[in-house]
């Protein structure tokens, strides 16, 4: 126990251990709030040191498009803020091919930089997890 | 009859059953997530340019913009703003919110 850390136990048992978390994102972002709110945990939990992928299928490939503008209809843009996510170490971002290709999108209109899957590759990617929260 | 669309094609089944009811001398909005039905290079512009034929098909712009796919708006799809909005369901008769 120590003075700096309020008294909460930081040794190597407790603070040594990282898990793999993989976010589960499938849902258009404006819509309903689970793009808005999936975001949000992902911020809060990049403050635990943990290994975490961000996966983006389905609907939850249009969060990350370029060029959103929501002025018109008076919601947070929060598209920027996938942008910001590197500064918390969350590198590894992951786009689902059959996805992007039903909507007609490449990997030229995401505002982040990702690396796009198969189906088979992405079903693999969530077999290697230890924690899976989807939105 | 104003038919209107506001969810995403690929979630829901909502436009497919609008475009299967709609008839000749109506209109389709499509608002909130149903404009991605109305993007280029999917499934659901191929049905749209059908139905653009004989119904016209109209997006709220707004919801375009805020979703990034003002540039991918199919051809033949007319933008409207709210006002625009309530052009639409004040000209034709009833409204039919498909949810």
């Amino acid at each position: 126990m120590t003075e700096s850390t309020g008294g909460i136990d930081m040794d190597e048992e407790t603070s040594g251990v990282v898990k793999k978390f993989l976010y589960v994102n499938r849902k258009a972002p404006y819509g309903t709030i689970y793009a808005l709110e999936s975001l949000e945990v992902v911020l809060i939990a990049a403050a635990f040191d943990q290994d975490v992928s961000l996966a983006f299928l389905d609907d939850g490939v249009y969060q990350i498009v370029k060029g959103q503008h929501t002025k018109g209809i008076d919601v947070k843009n929060f598209s920027p803020t996938y942008r910001a996510l590197e500064g918390y170490d969350i590198e590894k971002l992951y786009v689902e091919k059959e996805s992007m290709e039903a909507r007609g999108l490449t990997e030229d209109d995401f505002l982040v930089d990702v690396k796009v899957l198969s189906a088979a590759e992405m079903a693999d990617l969530m077999e290697t997890q230890d924690v899976v929260l989807s939105f | 009859m104003l038919h209107t669309v506001n969810k995403s094609p690929f979630d829901r089944n909502a436009l497919d059953t609008c475009l299967a009811h709609a008839k000749k001398g109506s209109a389709i909005l499509l608002i909130e997530d149903g404009v991605y039905a109305a993007t280029k290079g999917t499934a659901s512009a191929k049905k749209l340019e059908q139905t653009m034929k004989t119904i016209p098909v109209y997006a709220l712009q707004p919801d375009v913009e805020a979703r990034g796919m003002k540039d991918r708006v199919l051809d033949g799809v007319k933008l409207v703003d709210y006002s625009g909005f309530v052009d639409l369901a004040a000209e034709y008769p009833t409204v039919q919110s498909w949810l």
